[in-house]
């Protein structure tokens, strides 16, 4: 028994990894693909092109305008001379804001104690606008602050003092390094899996395997095996350059992150390989591949929070394995949490982990085609 | 050259790589072909016959020498060669979720046939190929051999001058094939075309004008068939021994000096030698003491396979009957059925594959199931291999039913598929491991089990190469050999032979002959009919039911008329069929 | 071509190419996975994302903790629980609310320490101690953003119900274009129609070239007089007129179900989406020729198309931002440009300057992609 399952495990193995651009498409991609994701995926500003346009004279708008030219984050790429130049200058995307002073907002801010400033703010990317705004905010918040102190004015009667936790500077990345973790680990599991059982079908070996003693359970083990495998070096991998090179803390218990990821593993590996017996071409298995990572995906919570919504969808999230392991990731990195607090996690993936590999070898006999 | 060759090539050479090894494919071949006539290109598998038809196509370019067919240059002018020449490849690219008349259409479009035209060239067609009553077919349902005719429906679209047609009764049941074999001799009469047919199927070069024999990239002889059976006058004969079974009978002749082949041929052994000889002398071989030797005329098989037994190598002895190693294990009683099947039927849809049938097979028979494609043999095999469960009866293979048997019923019987299913991206020695210790095979016992396969199957030379790139007869022995890892006491075989070489057969039946004898039970499918004379006992299948079911001689003899009063396996099958439908007609 | 070989072929290339296409179409109809992709698909991820995906967060769970209960804090926290931004939790002391944040239960604390009332009217003013969980660094800001907005407007009813005015030198008058009330859902569902049009168009064509050549039907159609250009164009316009019908699905959902308004013209959307569909689908094209075998060619997809055009494309995550080496990447990216047109058109309009420089970077992207299918699918068999 254990030798047959051994050779079968041995056998998938040397498919997977014995044509050169099958192992090239296997390890060098994800590690690639962490690499660049990495630094693509971050909600911080970095680099805010914005115009100026002002029309003030006065020596408080200048201040006004050093203090934007000093943020790290504002980057000025046009000084504007007619309100005429502003709409060109958003339209084409050449800057994210245009901050507007007004002609009187020196005379305005000596005189009445009080004066605006207008600030456009290209909205075709809704969230980085908002971002962008929050920036602008706090940046006037701060001259605001220096104005008050300098002259003397009263001061607000409360004020707000914030501090977050678990990443106190909100370094964004710390939040989508762990997500992609889990993403590349998908995508790896349905590499291996997913056309596997349709590709030895559309090849005839399939028939021979079944002639032979080995049970579907032993046959379902031997095609599991290989991208539970593969999925924990590559996992390991991953996690490493995310240590290392992006630096994002490991707090809580590594037991428990492995706990998680091996019954991530268990749950992808089964919807692979659940989606690979059903599939009788293997352009069929491909599209079933796409039907459940891309949602599995967009609906674990990776971008977009499972709170944000609506109810129907969240419940709909309750069977993406991808958004138990998600929340695992994030808590054990950034939380330092351990297995007391991820229990509620552990057990779903298992669950659908267990009933799709059941189905799957069930199918593996009576899939007729 | 000849002004009148329609197709020459000169000193023409191409060869592959395939993996750190260089294949020579074809190696300085000069031929010319001449219009208006079949000329068939023989050869073993491997000989360069589908490399040498797609040079001619311009879909290779040649590494040296030249080849022009019609005029032109295949090679430079490509497009104006495939413009006026019709090629069929062995698989012959129909598109199976098209429609019958949907890939006449594609084809007409392609080759440019004006729309005015086109009624009358599918009238044509259909009436040549017999396909018009299922015009609305899917491809992909049809029989092979209806397949085979669609193809060339579509090849003969704008009825080119010169007809390429690579193997083009592979896998083509007998009926199939002789209507086949008459369309190309109606276009070659009616229209004048020139036609180059591949084959590996002996009985078809003797339909042919000319032959072209080519083996391992090298023109071993060519001329018209006759003279190429003629040099065989006196050399062959048929053999009786009284008491003795042909089947053993030819175990003890193949391999010994002086004998050429030897072949079962329903209840006698066909004996060709190496020398012109008197009756008298062959008594002399042993087993042949008290033997009936009658002369009989020469065929073009003897001439072709006494061709390649001295080019092989002219003094060395054919090969010898296979080492069989003794069953590990027996189960129940000697004489009772290995195999019962009562009234088994399948249904796919409302389509019943498998329609009722019943037989039993003993211990150590050769039990052929025989039919033309779509009959219902695969069906029921998948069914007895517990692949598909069937929809009514009964099936028992040693005693159980192997759909729902454990495993280790699986680990006695062998299976090999019609595809030759093996890991085409594992190399042959490690596909030899995983089938041995998919059955369970350890330490010592699989690395002798391997060793004997590697010797025992010639692969040797090869266990290093990834099985997809053998040739189509060493795929077959490798899915052999690994189907016989452990030994099995029961062995499927679908198809087993379909697309190989003479040669190829020859040894694998002399193989299955050597494990009956040792008592392994054999179950088989084919529609190669020589090939059921080789059985025991077979059935002859049609439409999911099963027309006959005998000795081979009871169903030759079946068929006997006055006015055929020795008709062929072929004959009588072709009888069978016709008259089952005839009776379906009349009901 | 050997059109100057043989003219009289050329007569016959537009029959052969009508055939060609016919023959694809029909493969397309008998195959209900090109349907289902073409489809299908499109209208299942359309409605999930469109309702799955925002980043707008309403309700957010807040733990409220004054460790002397009184009209002030009461009067603070007032400010929060009318906000529809917020879904308040009482905690009665700042432990039990900690725990709560650490098991997820809420995402911030807003705590107001004993002697709140008393600094209150003391000149520097009290402290009011905000906790936010920053993992999801986005949400955080987000919740700390609300709670700003909810402080400012007690300060400003308070400071004014007491006759005096707050002190706020510069005021900022904020203007979105394009999006005034800032909907992610008006800039996702665009930029979903780009990541699903990529989607549709890749998986359609990977698999179709390898196919052909694994099946042998290649091999007939090569020694037919059509050139591989006219077998390549028949495949491109066959799945052409199947993912514009996708396409258009798609941009049906997102202005009738959504609600996103399409600013822009409808036929300068469609040219653009034509010359995507044609990079996607080349890119497809690309795939199969070059590994000739479906199991890898379905590999690349699988790795290649979805997550650099979810991550790469500027759908969520703002090119200007990530490094230079890796912008420099995104532009091999075909949705990043499709995005930039999509979003412009729906919400700004015909933004010639950047429609135009974009379209440009999709027909050369077509144009690569399909010159490599093309080079690689040679009239020859190796």
């Amino acid at each position: 028994m254990l030798i047959r399952l051994l050779a079968l495990i041995h056998k998938e193995f040397l498919a997977l990894l014995k044509d050169p651009r099958s192992r090239m498409v296997l390890i060098v991609p994800p590690m690639i693909q962490l690499l660049v994701f990495g630094y693509a995926a971050t909600f911080d500003l970095k680099d805010i092109s914005y115009a100026l346009y002002n029309e003030d004279r006065g020596a408080a708008s200048r201040e006004l305008v050093a203090a934007f030219d000093g943020a790290p984050a504002f980057h000025r790429v046009a000084t504007l001379h007619a309100e005429g130049e502003v709409a060109p200058l958003v339209d084409k995307r050449a800057v994210l804001v245009v901050l507007r002073i007004g002609p009187r907002f020196s005379a305005d801010l000596q005189s009445r104690g009080s004066a605006s400033v207008q600030v456009i703010v290209d909205g075709r990317n809704s969230n980085t606008a908002l971002i962008a705004l929050n920036y602008v905010r706090a940046i006037v918040d701060g001259f605001n602050r220096e104005w008050i102190a300098a002259h003397g004015l009263p001061a607000p009667p409360a004020r707000l003092e914030t501090r977050a936790w678990f990443n106190p500077n909100l370094e964004s990345r710390w939040f989508f390094i762990p997500g992609i973790i889990g993403m590349l680990t998908l995508v790896t599991t349905m590499l291996v899996t997913a056309l596997t059982v349709a590709r030895e079908r559309e090849q005839g070996t399939f028939d021979q395997l079944l002639v032979t003693p080995l049970r579907p359970g032993e046959i379902l083990l031997g095609k599991a095996l290989p991208g539970f495998i593969v999925g924990m070096v590559q996992g390991t991998a991953i996690l490493l350059i995310a240590t290392l090179w992006f630096k994002v803390p490991l707090l809580g218990s590594l037991p428990a992150l492995y706990a998680g990821l091996a019954l991530f593993l268990l749950s992808g590996v089964g919807a692979g390989l659940l989606i690979s017996s059903l599939a009788v071409t293997q352009q069929q298995g491909l599209l079933g591949a796409f039907l459940f990572m891309v949602p599995a995906v967009i609906l674990s919570g990776f971008a977009t929070p499972i709170a944000n919504m609506p109810t129907v969808v969240q419940t709909i999230t309750l069977i993406d394995p991808l958004r138990y392991f998600l929340v695992i990731l994030r808590k054990v990195f950034l939380e330092g949490a351990g297995f007391d607090v991820l229990m509620g996690q552990f057990w779903p993936m298992a669950v659908i982990g267990g009933v799709s590999l059941i189905l799957a070898s069930w199918l593996f006999r009576h899939r007729l085609y | 050259m000849d002004a009148a060759s329609i197709l020459e090539a000169v000193d023409l050479a191409r060869s592959f790589a395939s993996g750190h090894q260089r294949t020579q494919a074809l190696d300085g071949v000069s031929f010319a072909i001449r219009p208006g006539v079949v000329t068939g290109l023989i050869g073993p598998d491997g000989a360069g016959k589908t490399t040498l038809m797609r040079l001619a196509a311009g879909l290779l370019v040649p590494d040296a020498g030249s080849i022009r067919a019609l005029g032109l240059d295949s090679t430079r002018e490509s497009l104006a060669v495939q413009a006026a020449l019709g090629y069929m490849p062995q698989r012959f690219g129909l598109y199976e979720d098209l429609s019958v008349q949907e890939n006449l259409d594609l084809y007409a479009d392609l080759q440019g046939v004006p729309h005015t035209a086109r009624a009358e060239r599918y009238a044509e067609l259909m009436h040549m190929t017999g396909l018009g009553p299922f015009t609305r077919r899917l491809a992909g349902r049809l029989s092979g051999g209806m397949k085979q005719k669609l193809g060339l429906a579509c090849t003969l679209m704008r009825a080119p001058r010169l007809l390429l047609l690579d193997e083009p009764t592979v896998g083509v049941d007998p009926v199939s094939r002789r209507e086949l074999w008459s369309i190309v001799d109606r276009l070659v009469k009616n229209e004048g075309m020139s036609v180059l047919l591949s084959t590996a199927y002996l009985d078809e070069a003797e339909r042919c004008q000319a032959v072209i024999l080519l083996d391992r990239g090298k023109i071993l002889d060519q001329g018209p068939p006759a003279t190429i059976s003629a040099r065989m006058t006196g050399r062959t004969w048929a053999v009786r021994v009284a008491g003795k079974r042909p089947r053993d009978l030819q175990a003890t002749l193949t391999g010994q000096a002086g004998v050429v082949d030897a072949l079962v041929q329903g209840d006698h052994v066909r004996l060709v030698t190496q020398t012109a000889d008197d009756p008298a002398q062959l008594t002399g071989l042993p087993g042949l003491q008290d033997a009936h030797i009658d002369a009989v005329p020469p065929r073009f098989e003897d001439g072709f396979i006494d061709l390649l037994h001295t080019r092989n190598d002219p003094t060395a002895a054919p090969h010898g009957v296979p080492r069989v190693d003794a069953l590990p294990q027996r189960t129940g009683a000697d004489d009772a059925p290995v195999i019962q099947v009562d009234g088994l039927r399948r249904r796919f849809g409302s389509f019943w594959a498998v329609d009722g049938i019943s037989f039993d097979v003993r211990r150590g028979e050769i039990f052929g199931l025989l039919g033309a494609n779509g009959a219902g043999k695969s069906t029921t095999f998948r069914m007895l291999c517990g692949l598909l469960p069937a929809s009514a009866g009964s099936l028992r293979v040693a005693g159980l039913d192997l759909r729902h048997a454990a495993s280790t019923a699986r680990g006695r019987i062998g299976y090999m598929s019609q595809k030759f299913s093996l890991y085409g991206n594992l190399s042959v020695a490690q596909n030899l491991d995983f089938f041995a210790s998919a059955y369970g095979l350890t330490g010592t016992r699989r690395e002798a089990r391997r060793d004997w396969a590697l010797t025992e199957f010639e692969l040797s030379p090869y266990a290093e190469r990834l099985s997809a790139d053998l040739s189509l007869g060493y795929k077959q022995r490798l899915a052999m050999a690994c189907a016989l890892m452990h030994q099995p006491e029961i062995l499927f075989l679908d198809e087993p032979t379909s697309g190989v070489d003479p040669l190829a057969r020859r040894e694998f039946w002399l193989r299955i002959n050597a494990l009956a004898r040792a008592g392994v039970t054999v179950l088989v499918t084919t529609h190669f009919m020589e090939e059921a004379e080789y059985c025991d006992r077979l059935a002859i299948m049609a439409a999911g039911r099963i027309l006959a079911m005998d000795e081979p001689a009871a169903i030759k003899a079946g068929a006997r008329t006055p006015e055929q009063p020795e008709p062929s396996m072929e004959d009588a099958f072709i009888r069978l069929v016709e008259a089952a439908d005839a009776a379906k007609e009349a009901a | 071509m050997s059109a100057t070989q043989k003219p009289s072929l050329r007569g016959g290339g537009l029959m052969r190419l009508k055939g060609l296409v016919r023959k694809e179409f029909l493969q397309i109809v008998r195959d209900p996975s090109s349907i289902a992709i073409a489809f299908v698909m499109p209208i299942f991820l359309l409605v999930l994302f469109g309702y799955g995906v925002s980043l707008d967060a309403d309700h957010v769970p807040v733990a409220l903790v004054a460790e002397a209960p009184s009209p002030d804090t009461a009067d603070f926290f007032a400010s929060l629980e009318s906000s529809h931004y917020f879904a308040p939790l009482h905690a009665r002391t700042l432990a039990a609310a900690e725990q709560a944040l650490r098991e997820g239960r809420v995402n911030a604390i807003v705590h107001l320490r004993a002697n709140f009332a008393e600094q209150l009217r003391r000149s520097d003013g009290a402290p009011i101690q905000v906790i936010v969980n920053g993992v999801d660094a986005n949400t955080a800001r987000l919740t700390q953003g609300y709670i700003e907005g909810a402080w400012g407007n007690w300060l400003a009813r308070r400071t004014a119900s007491q006759g005096q005015e707050l002190a706020t030198p510069v005021q900022l008058e904020q203007r979105v274009w394009f999006n005034s009330e800032l909907r992610s859902r008006n800039y996702l569902v665009p930029g979903l129609v780009a990541i699903i049009m990529t989607l549709i168009g890749t998986l359609l064509t990977a698999l179709v070239m390898a196919r052909e050549w694994e099946r042998g039907t290649l091999e007939a159609l090569l020694v037919t007089p059509a050139s591989m250009t006219e077998i390549l164009l028949g495949k491109i316009i066959a799945y052409f007129v199947l993912g514009t019908g996708g396409m258009l699905l798609t941009v049906g959902l997102a202005v009738g179900l959504f609600e996103v308004p399409l600013r822009g013209a409808f036929w300068l959307l469609w040219a653009c989406a034509s010359l995507f569909l044609l990079a996607a689908l080349g890119m497809g094209l690309a795939i199969s020729a070059v590994a000739r075998n479906q199991f890898v060619a379905g590999q690349v997809a699988i790795i290649g198309t979805f997550l650099p055009a979810f991550l790469l494309s500027g759908f969520i995550f703002d090119i200007d931002s990530m490094p230079t080496v890796v912008q420099g990447i995104t532009h091999v990216i075909v949705a990043r440009y499709f995005v930039s047109i999509v979003q412009t058109l729906f919400l700004a309009g015909d933004v010639w300057s950047v429609v135009l420089p974009n379209a440009f970077a999709l027909l050369l992207m077509a144009a690569i992609f399909l010159g490599i299918t093309w080079r690689k699918s040679r009239k020859r068999l190796e």
